[in-house]
């Protein structure tokens, strides 16, 4: 897998050939519970896409799976064209995709700069490393600040900003998000959406798991809607929009 | 003997104590760390390195060089235990693990029993490392090995200090330490990880083996019980999964148990071992997460 060495193109986004994400048929169970139970997802070069649903509809199931974490008990996850659902974790990352899991999950012990530096771990390249640091701080000018601290003492948001920084020192091709402002002050969230609509624009693909569906579906180009781990809607962020009492009703009682 | 002199040779002696329970609970907690597991085999590391020194000793090889292999036998047999016994249940219930380990030390016993006998042998030490060292007119006396001990400790922490602080593998080990998860999620290899993790430990707790045996004179297949329970109550007090902790409180048990036989009423020394498992009693009710206080993270 060769990526430039400079930002991502804008152009990368095609609306016809080979999704850069494709998952077809997909189950995954915890035990005897079946989490998801068959869904078709895909994810095209440079488009954002969201999964939204209730608590439980299996959608954190389906990064996990996605990223190598939880194993699929059935169906299959493609990552251009290859694929990905029996690679361990660490190659996944290799391939381009990072995973930035709910409860934001930075190592709180270790400096921000630590986090930073981990989040490059699959890639070995240490001058287009530092650029990136560089890079990634000019997003999130706070993290420049707060260098040497430990992550642990940063805010909630703070620290989901970091949680991103460290995805994207990954230079991924694909970024899955896992509620990225549960537990954030909403001016914060506002910031945090802000910059992923920069991300967006540098032509990363996001699959995104958020369950603030209005912030959600202004960032996506499509959406699927997860109901008990079944695919129950799908379709462009602006039809779903359009038709929110439709999604919000898909959300199982949970409406908001 | 004057008072000073007298606390000065016990200091000395805690000293020493103490890095052989802070070198076997370092291993213990750096596994724990990880894995969230109990590693009751790593005692038996021990033991594999001083038989190993032992068999290398008999076939002609310098102690030093039989020594340094007796280290890697044991860095390799942790290894091993960890590819065969541990990989095939990791992320099983907690007494899986438990049990897995358990049912280790009982093989790697029996295997020593079967190999060398139940019988003690004689641990061959250089005639040197036996001799008395002795100070102001012989009131301070130690001996040659317990010099020994303290050096090389403080070589094995001093490696272990760079490594964690100053390698990408040490900072991918405090990362997975951390949160497991989140490490695999950044790319880390997990299964190479441990594998380190796994030959340090056992490094160390081979280190232990060969000076414990050379302090106590003999090797036996049951060698490494004793010091892995001290080590467990040391890594306790020190808060378990933590590295700093466990050394902390390596020390401080060498010094308590020096402290209750030397100080103490001589009634009280046969009840050194209770007093210090009344210790650990008292940790696990009041002060679980250990003396460094490390809060652990809670998960949702």
């Amino acid at each position: 897998m060769v990526r430039p060495d400079t930002a991502p193109n804008v152009t990368g986004r095609t609306s016809g050939g080979e999704p850069l994400l494709a998952i077809a048929g997909l189950e995954v169970n915890y035990g005897a519970i079946a989490a998801v139970k068959g869904i078709d997802v895909e994810v095209r070069e440079g488009e954002v896409v969201a999964l939204l649903g209730a608590n439980g509809a299996g959608k954190s199931t389906t990064l996990r799976t996605i990223s190598g974490l939880t194993r699929p008990r059935g169906g299959t996850v493609s990552f251009a064209s290859e694929r990905i659902d029996r690679l361990s974790p660490s190659r996944i990352v290799r391939l381009g995709i990072a995973h930035c899991p709910e409860g934001r999950r930075v190592f709180g012990s270790l400096s921000v700069a630590e986090n930073l530096r981990l989040g490059a771990t699959a890639r070995s390249d240490r001058e287009s490393i530092a650029a990136d640091r560089a890079r990634v701080c000019d997003l999130f000018p706070v993290l420049r600040e707060r260098m040497g601290q430990t992550a642990g003492t940063l805010s909630g948001g703070e620290q989901q900003m970091l949680a991103l920084a460290r995805a994207m020192m990954a230079r991924p091709r694909l970024l899955l998000l896992d509620e990225p402002s549960l537990g954030i002050a909403p001016l914060i969230v506002q910031s945090i959406f802000r910059t992923l609509a920069e991300l967006k624009e540098m032509g990363i693909a996001i699959l995104l798991v958020e369950q603030n569906m209005s912030l959600a579906l202004d960032l996506a180009d499509r959406a699927y809607v997860l109901t008990t781990g079944s695919v129950s809607m799908s379709g462009p962020a602006a039809e779903l929009k359009a038709d929110y009492e439709a999604v919000a009703a898909a959300y199982l009682g949970t409406r908001r | 003997m004057s008072t000073e002199l007298y606390i000065v040779q016990q200091l000395i002696n805690a000293v020493a104590l103490g890095s052989l329970y802070a070198l076997v609970a370092i291993g213990l907690s750096m596994v724990f760390g990880i894995l969230r597991m109990t590693n009751f085999a790593h005692g038996d590391m021990m033991m594999v390195g001083a038989f190993a020194t032992l068999v290398f000793g008999a076939i002609g090889i310098p102690f030093w060089i039989a020594a340094l292999g007796g280290v890697a036998a044991g860095a390799a047999a942790g290894v091993i235990v960890e590819r065969v016994a541990y990989r095939p249940v990791r992320g099983a219930p907690d007494v899986t693990l438990l049990l897995t380990s358990l049912a280790v030390t009982y093989i790697l016993e029996n295997f020593g029993i079967l190999v060398f006998t139940s019988s003690p042998k004689n641990f061959p030490l250089p005639d040197w490392m036996n001799t008395a060292l002795q100070f102001h007119g012989g009131q301070i006396t130690f001996t040659q090995i317990n010099v020994v001990t303290v050096v090389l400790t403080i070589v094995a922490l001093a490696f272990l200090g760079w490594f964690v602080t100053r390698t990408d593998a040490g900072l991918g080990m405090r990362a997975a330490a951390e949160d497991l998860g989140a490490a695999q999620l950044v790319g880390l290899d997990v299964n190479r990880l441990i594998v380190v993790a796994f030959a340090i430990a056992s490094a160390f707790a081979g280190l232990a083996g060969v000076l414990w045996a050379a302090q106590a004179g003999i090797v036996e297949p049951h060698m490494g019980f004793t010091p892995l329970l001290k080590a467990f109550v040391a890594a306790i007090i020190g808060g378990f999964g933590s590295i700093a902790g466990a050394l902390l409180g390596g020390f401080v048990l060498g010094g308590l148990e020096v402290l209750i036989v030397a100080f103490l009423p001589s009634a009280v020394s046969p009840y050194r071992d209770a007093i210090v498992f009344a210790l650990l009693i008292a940790f696990l009710l009041f002060r679980p997460n250990g003396l460094l206080n490390r809060t652990q993270e809670v998960k949702l």
